[in-house]
């Protein structure tokens, strides 16, 4: 079985390197969301005077001397701080603080899966310059401000996702319950879109939660579940979510969660309640120590070298970050507040939260079917080979409670590939986010079998056999013989063009490619791929299924090595003709890493997997020519002699303690590659030369995947590249790069490369294109 | 209905205890009900054997850690045994199989059926049984039996029901164990030493049984109070139920209706012949009381909850021929009955709802129909979610599949000589209380049908129809 290990992982699959995890983390969320524009918002401004009937986002009644205010945006499914929420939430309070009968008030959402999902990231976009941002962010910070210094008490209670601005608004209110929901999400998302927490959230989270937590949100933007937030002192009180009843469920909750709110304002407002809780003798010390500027001073020192080491300086957020909650510890207040705003705005404006923020987008594309509705729900699935690969895709199918089977011709690698599924929900149950009885209920839709068993009852078979197209074939045959007519054959390969595998196929408009990356549970993306052949039904069927499984997916077409592997495979050859040239492996990651790329370029051919590299290497360029040459690929394969093969057996590039994280360079490996030793060109051998070699390689064929019509448009190249093979992320895709860089000084640069590599290096006609005429981009 | 009768209760508890109760007792000296028309007239099955219930009898139901104290289950066990035997006079061998119930077995006697029959000086020949199905543990013990006769294995069986929360299992933490049954097999000192070496302290600490689901872990009384929450029970209708149950179980204790209670000389103790657990409050001391799960705006309080008890109860079920041919005048036939299941989680205690309309259609009947309901109160909260449920078309149309909703028991037909709140509730012996109070009251009231219906642990349920003996 041939897996393509992407840069974001290691082949044991288990853990991801922690800048690695931030960066998936850094997309794999939402903070900001989007809100549709508003239709008719115009409309409403100009005909209606009275603000009070033009309310839509927020009402309000007084119950008890208690003032429930429940916000909903009627145009999207989620809430967001919106100008208009914004400009009605001011209203409500106010005649809220100018009604004497009022004594205290509740801060709820009508929707039942989120409070306040963050703020506007159109309003955000929306802005040219810093100041209009920095404008915005102070507009914000002036209204939680007055939230915090409330003559009433006000109670949010929080029930769904309460990210980004939703938080901040949240921890300005005096009390806060949460629901005990799994939908309750508290965090500070905006680090992964390049911005900070804008209105107050730098000032207000370390006085609430202590600097080194506070740090830790803010940095990571993770998701705190409620009973977490409980222990974090981040909410009051939690209320458990309610089963069926009179009503359904959610509804029932949130009008609970509701009841129980206006209780406690009601205390706040009678005293009854204490606002604040007591704090415990750990608390008293930790504030103690925490009350020392020299410990403070340590942990701004440690914190800042820690995202300097992951973020390489590519990313000015956390930096950022970590300036505000500074200048507001140690400066007061008011500084802290301006800080925070005017780096709120300078962030905006840069090129890395402009990528993210692009990225957020793209992800969101690509997180919906384009193919329509399929005609049949894939109600059982079938996996042929339990692999790494196939045992991984049968853990993301099961835990969505789609029934699955998992085959396997050996008894061996049956029960290697059940452990593995079982492995990675019992790993959830140790983290909390699963119970034992959950683990159990998914594994029991696992059927492991040797047999075609049931196979005439299964919607979808996905193969994961060994990269030979005999063994593909014969598989393909097999199965043929006992699967009903309508199920798809899905082929996950990394490269095998798809047409050379339905070539045996009795009924090619069912065959696809799916192609997974591994660890198949950890990476987000899967490559769908398409033949001339493919039915639209087809299609849809996959991305339905990939969609279930919780994938970002792009749809590309067939040859060889599709979008992902076809990019990958130029820039590893440079990689190795960068090490045949005398750059030492640590040398050649260092300077990958400090482009931006998750992984070094030589600890990624050992993740891949030497003896995949070399396949694949000869393989595409077998069908693309001299144009994938760089290093030799004799060079991979004296290797795989050798049993270099990269991590899995222990040496490649490196050699592999036994404790993952020690690795020291492979002396034999270095043998090898002295004997293969090349002159390295001194006027393209500079540092900054070695990086643009394997971007613009890298880059110059994703630009002719998308000329070729393998790509159907650059949003899903970007998000391909990053996703699945670890592409800087702060540079936002290889199109959004050409964009921002420049694709003139792109051209310019691999001309001189090419120059001394010839056609290695030659730019493809669409990427001329763009460099001839700056009005194009690949991003409007 | 529900919903009146409910904000009757909630305007005026007492008066609405003292209506049912006179109700109760008008019921008690008049026939009208008899005259009511039936949609059947008796349940009896062409080709089916009437089974019948001979007698039923109870130890007094103690709050777990008073008299009781000092005993194990199977003395209980032995104690409802005895007095069974005592009550109708069988002769041991007559009895052909023994079933009971229990919910947390002592591990020495786990199948403690056998283990009390063998100390009351049944037969050693007479086989016996242990079921367990959480708080419907007796109701499967005596629907065992009902089986094994409708069946043709036997003719009389016992069943019957123990529980003991006297005295739980504790057990060494599973890491302990693991070292201790290790310490078993080590052949030498050295290696004894080493895993002696290995046990830190943590290892010492015990692991308690507690009153949750396992697959959910939630405890009962946090489940009970979400769903009191989710049908919009409030604190005060559980604590009027709670009050009203104590109020009819005291009235019933006091005027000598609780007639299956036997009495039990407890060695080295005095005779216990009441149930100590009932205790008729005021609406104001059981609002004093703060919540006991859900903190702190739960509504289940430990006022509101059934108590953790100590007791056992026994039955005598026979087919009908044997129990005239051997002289005996049964109390009641024991007609249909299900179970059901549902949600553990957010459904746990719902049994009743699911069950009751199942049993009806089973049967023939209509709600109508029943004279005398007994439901297991496990807590306030339970019954009155339970009764709102029943009287939701939204919620039957949704969950249960229904055209309509079930209905709502008419209040004075229902747990009238109080119930599992303020009697106890000893969790595997509640079931034969349930169906000997149905049998007693049809004779007392001159009904002809009664409903028993319980909810279990494991979102479980059950239900049966009993129908009275014609006198």
């Amino acid at each position: 079985m041939l897996v393509l290990v992407s840069a974001y992982t290691r082949a044991d699959g288990d853990v991801v390197v922690s800048r690695m995890a931030s960066v998936r983390l850094l997309l794999s969320r939402s903070c900001c969301t989007a809100a549709k524009t508003v239709t008719g918002h115009g409309q409403r401004s100009l005909s209606v005077s009275s603000a009070v009937l033009a309310r839509t986002h927020v009402s309000y009644e007084v119950k008890d001397n208690v003032a429930v205010v429940r916000i909903n945006d009627p145009n999207s499914k989620v809430n967001t701080l919106s100008k208009q929420m914004q400009a009605e939430m001011k209203e409500v309070m106010n005649e809220i603080w100018g009604n004497s009968a009022v004594k205290s008030a509740v801060l709820i959402s009508r929707k039942p899966g989120c409070f306040i999902a963050g703020a506007d990231i159109n309003m955000i976009q929306a802005c040219n310059t810093a100041e209009e941002v920095t404008s915005l962010s102070q507009e914000g910070q002036k209204m939680f401000d007055q939230i915090e210094k409330s003559p009433i008490p006000i109670v949010a209670a929080i029930n769904g996702s309460c990210l980004g601005g939703g938080l901040e608004f949240a921890i300005a209110c005096q009390y806060r319950l949460a629901t005990k929901s799994k939908k309750t999400i508290l965090g500070t998302p905006e680090v992964m879109l390049g911005l900070l927490p804008g209105a107050g959230g730098t000032q207000r989270l370390p006085k609430m939660v202590g600097l080194p937590t506070a740090f830790d949100m803010m940095l990571t933007g993770r998701n705190i579940r409620a009973d977490k937030a409980k222990k974090m002192g981040l909410v009051h009180q939690l209320v458990d979510p309610l089963g069926p009843g009179l009503k359904s469920p959610e509804e029932r909750t949130i009008e609970y969660l509701e009841e129980v709110a206006v209780d406690f304002a009601k205390g706040l407002a009678g005293k009854k309640v204490p606002m604040e809780k007591k704090k415990g003798l750990v608390q008293k010390v930790q504030d103690f120590i925490m009350g020392l500027p020299p410990v403070r001073k340590q942990i701004y020192k440690t914190v800042h070298s820690k995202v300097m080491k992951q973020s390489q300086g590519l990313y000015p957020a956390p930096l950022k970050i970590i300036e505000c909650v500074q200048t507001g510890i140690e400066k007061g207040n008011a500084a802290g507040y301006q800080t925070e705003s005017q780096s709120f705005g300078k962030l905006a404006m840069t090129s890395e939260s402009r990528a993210l923020i692009g990225l957020y987008h793209g992800q969101v594309a690509c997180k919906k079917n384009h193919f329509g509705h399929p005609e049949r729900d894939v109600k059982k699935l079938a996996i042929l080979g339990a692999g790494l690969m196939g045992a991984g895709v049968a853990q993301v199918t099961v835990d969505k409670g789609v029934s699955t089977i998992l085959k396997d011709t050996t008894q061996e690698g049956l029960a290697r590939g059940q452990q593995q599924v079982y492995k990675g929900l019992n790993d959830k149950t140790k983290k909390k986010s699963l119970t034992t009885f959950e683990r159990d209920g998914i594994m029991s839709l696992l059927s492991g079998q040797l047999d075609y068993r049931g196979f005439e009852n299964v919607d979808m078979v996905i193969e994961a056999v060994f990269e030979d197209l005999s063994i593909k074939h014969k598989v393909l045959k097999e199965v043929e013989a006992v699967i009903p007519p309508h199920c798809v054959f899905a082929t996950n390969t990394s490269a095998l063009p798809i047409k050379d595998i339905a070539a045996a196929s009795r009924r090619p408009e069912k065959v696809i490619g799916m192609h997974y990356f591994s660890p198949v549970d950890k990476m987000q993306l899967l490559e769908i791929i398409t033949t001339d052949k493919t039915s639209k039904d087809t299609t849809a069927s996959a991305v339905a299924v990939g969609l279930k499984q919780g994938k970002v997916i792009i749809v590309v077409g067939d040859g060889p090595g599709f979008y992902t592997t076809r990019c990958l495979a130029p820039m590893l050859a440079e990689a190795i003709r960068a090490l045949q040239e005398g750059v030492g492996p640590k040398k050649l990651d260092s300077l990958t890493t400090g482009f931006g790329f998750p992984v070094g370029a030589a600890t990624l051919a050992d993740e891949v997997g030497i003896d995949v590299a070399a396949h694949v290497a000869e393989d595409l360029g077998k069908a693309f020519g001299t144009r994938f040459g760089g290093g030799n690929i004799e060079v991979l394969k004296m290797m795989v002699q050798k049993g270099f093969k990269g991590r899995k057996s222990g040496k490649g590039c490196y050699v592999y303690g036994a404790k993952s994280k020690e690795k020291t360079v492979n002396s034999g490996a270095e043998e090898i590659l002295k004997s293969f030793k090349l002159t390295a060109p001194p006027a393209v051998s500079g540092d900054e030369d070695i990086q643009y070699r394997l971007m613009s390689r890298f880059v110059n064929e994703a630009v002719m995947c998308l000329q070729e019509g393998i790509l159907p448009d650059p949003v899903q190249g970007d998000i391909g590249a990053v996703f699945g093979l670890g592409f800087p992320p702060c540079l936002g895709g290889p199109f959004r790069f050409v964009d921002s860089y420049g694709a003139d000084k792109l051209v310019q640069k691999m001309k001189r490369f090419e120059e001394v590599y010839g056609n290695h290096f030659t730019p493809c006609q669409l990427l001329i294109d763009h460099a001839k005429n700056s009005s194009k981009r690949f991003h409007k | 209905m529900a919903s009146m009768l409910l904000t009757s209760l909630r305007s005026s508890p007492l008066t609405s205890v003292q209506t049912a109760q006179f109700a109760a007792r008008s019921l008690s000296t008049s026939v009208h009900l008899q005259a009511q028309a039936k949609s059947k007239k008796t349940l009896a099955k062409p080709g089916m054997k009437n089974i019948v219930l001979v007698d039923g009898v109870r130890t007094p139901f103690l709050l777990s850690g008073t008299t009781y104290a000092d005993l194990m289950p199977h003395d209980l066990a032995r104690a409802a045994l005895q007095g069974l035997l005592n009550r109708t006079g069988i002769p041991k061998e007559a009895v052909d199989y023994i079933v009971y119930g229990e919910v947390i077995q002592e591990v020495k006697t786990s199948n403690v059926a056998r283990e009390a029959a063998l100390g009351a000086g049944f037969s050693d020949k007479t086989p016996a049984h242990t079921v367990t199905m959480a708080c419907i543990s007796s109701n499967q013990a005596m629907t065992t039996g009902v089986g094994m006769i409708a069946a043709g294995q036997c003719d009389t069986v016992v069943a019957g029901g123990v529980e003991f929360m006297s005295d739980v299992p504790i057990r060494h933490s599973r890491k302990m164990r693991k070292t201790m049954l290790s310490l078993n097999k080590a052949k030498t000192l050295g290696a004894r030493l080493s895993l002696l070496g290995s046990i830190r302290l943590a290892h010492l600490a015990p692991e308690l049984p507690a009153v949750a689901e396992f697959s959910t872990a939630e405890t009962m009384g946090h489940s009970a109070d979400r769903l009191a929450a989710a049908f919009g029970v409030t604190r005060l209708e559980q604590d009027e139920f709670a009050l009203r149950s104590h109020m009819l179980a005291k009235k019933a204790q006091d005027s000598g209706l609780l007639s299956d209670v036997i009495s039990f000389k407890v060695p080295g103790k005095d005779i216990v012949s009441k149930d100590n657990g009932i205790r008729p409050s005021s609406m104001e001391q059981l609002a004093k009381l703060k919540p006991a799960f859900i903190k702190p705006h739960g509504t289940v309080t430990a006022a509101n909850s059934s108590f953790l008890t100590d007791g056992a109860s026994a039955v005598l079920i026979m087919s009908e021929e044997k129990a005239l041919a051997m002289g005996y005048k049964p109390k009641a036939y024991l007609r249909d009955f299900v179970y059901v299941s549902q949600d553990p989680k957010d459904q746990l205690l719902l049994g009743p709802t699911y069950s009751t309309p199942k049993v009806l259609e089973r049967s023939g009947l209509t709600l109508n129909d029943i004279d005398v309901f007994e439901f297991h109160e496990a807590f306030a909260g339970q019954i009155m979610a339970n009764l709102k449920a029943m009287d939701s078309d939204w919620f039957a149309q949704t969950y249960m599949g229904r055209k309509s909703k079930v209905g709502v028991p008419p209040m004075e037909k229902f747990n009238t000589w109080g119930g599992s709140l303020s009697l106890g509730h000893p969790f595997g012996a509640t079931g034969c209380r349930l169906v000997t109070t149905v049998a007693h009251r049809l004779l007392k009231e001159g009904g002809q049908y009664g409903l028993v219906a319980a909810c279990a642990a494991g979102g479980q349920g059950h239900a049966m129809v009993i129908e009275a003996y014609p006198q």
